[in-house]
């Protein structure tokens, strides 16, 4: 679809389906929807919040049901799923259900912060990009909150994957990304890693079948309320994903 | 940027994938494997070129010689980009800011959080 600069963002035909996998995310759903409607209200463009809620016991689902009286049906939709079935099968599950044209993949729990999507929108028309990737490594990307240690990791781990996998994108594990619709389900389709590992493989799939890659700065900033779900052994898993990918792509 | 030559290609093909993917396992192996074969060639003269013994002596500790510099380089460019990282401490207090705000506008819509 062709970007149409003369005419303002509202009559754009394209539309933006921005998935939001939760669990146990009660106290950042209502936040992060807020800054959503926040941002595409005064940018103008056409979209809908897709909630993925696997049966958090937090009630996270009885809040999006509220948000969804207070913003509508247009556009609040809920996809919840009885339990718990993961990270990557969410996406896959929400895809199923957008309708837009393009559709943004973000964290709910306001490390990713909706202030950037206009940004990825306007890189995304620029180019033509089959897909936007939000990086901290480049430009005015950071993070906050992070200690010398969790930084000198990150960094390191980034090294070694930009030297041994030459993805062609400056950040692998992040997952705040903008992609056209069908570039996302062609990808979605072929990614057999789980967890942490998907959005690295899904960046290195992408340099494959050569999609073209934009990137934008973001700020990272860590998450204010709940816990984390996918601490555990990052590392471990981080190591097991690169030597899978460097051997099988 | 990084990467900014093949980003402007400004197509992407339907099915762009093509019939057989080198691995970059497969890459390094063959990338590793020619790197080597030259060396060997050089420092044991396998062809009986009658190299120079000055080649010789220099291609010899040569694997030695780029190991240690690529480790240099490595940690140099893995620190110079830790020192460098942002730390976005406006864009924490923003979002400190913006969270009052919709608490604040939430509760006057009816959210009972
Ligand atoms: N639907 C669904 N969402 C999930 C699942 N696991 C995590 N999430 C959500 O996916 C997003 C990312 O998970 P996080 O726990 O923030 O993972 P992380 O960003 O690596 O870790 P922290 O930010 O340190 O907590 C959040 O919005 C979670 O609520 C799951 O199994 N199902
Ligand atoms: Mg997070």
């Amino acid at each position: 679809m062709a970007s149409r600069k003369t005419s303002p963002n509202r009559d754009s035909r394209d539309k933006y389906s921005i998935l939001l996998p939760t669990y146990n995310e009660r106290e950042n759903l209502p936040l992060i929807v807020w800054l959503l409607v926040k941002y595409f209200g005064e940018s103008g463009y056409n979209y809908e919040i897709i909630v993925i809620d696997d049966g958090s016991p937090d009630g996270t689902l009885e809040v999006a049901e509220q948000l969804q009286k207070i913003y509508g049906e247009d556009k609040i939709l809920l996809r919840p799923r009885a339990t718990k079935l993961g990270l990557g099968t969410a996406y896959i599950h929400g895809i199923k259900h957008a309708t837009g044209n393009f559709i943004i993949i973000m964290d709910a729990d306001l490390s990713h912060h909706p202030k950037f999507i206009p940004e990825f929108i306007e890189k995304q028309k620029e180019g033509d990009y089959d897909l936007v990737s939000g990086t901290r490594y480049q430009g005015n990307g950071g993070v906050y909150g992070w200690d010398l240690r969790r930084k000198l990791i990150s960094r390191g781990a980034n090294f070694l994957t930009q030297v041994l996998l030459r993805p062609g994108a400056s950040d692998l594990t992040g997952s705040f990304r903008l992609y056209k619709r069908a570039v996302l389900e062609s990808l979605v389709e072929r990614c057999v890693s789980k967890g942490y590992v998907f959005q690295m493989e899904m960046i290195i799939r992408a340099r494959q079948l050569s999609y073209t890659i934009g990137e934008v700065p973001i700020s990272f900033v860590d998450r204010v309320y709940g816990e984390s779900k996918l601490g555990g052994n990052e590392i471990v898993s981080f190591v097991k994903g690169l030597i899978t990918l460097f051997a099988t792509t | 940027m990084l990467l900014s030559s093949s980003l402007f290609s400004g197509f992407s093909p339907e099915i762009p994938a093509p019939a057989f993917i080198m691995t970059k396992l497969l890459e390094w192996l063959f990338g590793v494997s020619v790197v080597g074969a030259a060396w060997a060639l050089v420092s044991f003269d396998l062809l009986d070129l009658s190299l120079p013994q000055t080649y010789r002596e220099v291609a010899w500790p040569m694997p030695l010689y780029l190991l240690v510099s690529f480790g240099c380089y490595s940690l140099a460019t893995v620190g110079y980009r830790v020192a460098t990282f942002n730390d976005c401490d406006e864009a924490s207090n923003e979002l400190q800011e913006q969270i009052k705000e919709a608490k604040e506008d939430l509760r006057k819509k009816g959210l009972k959080m």
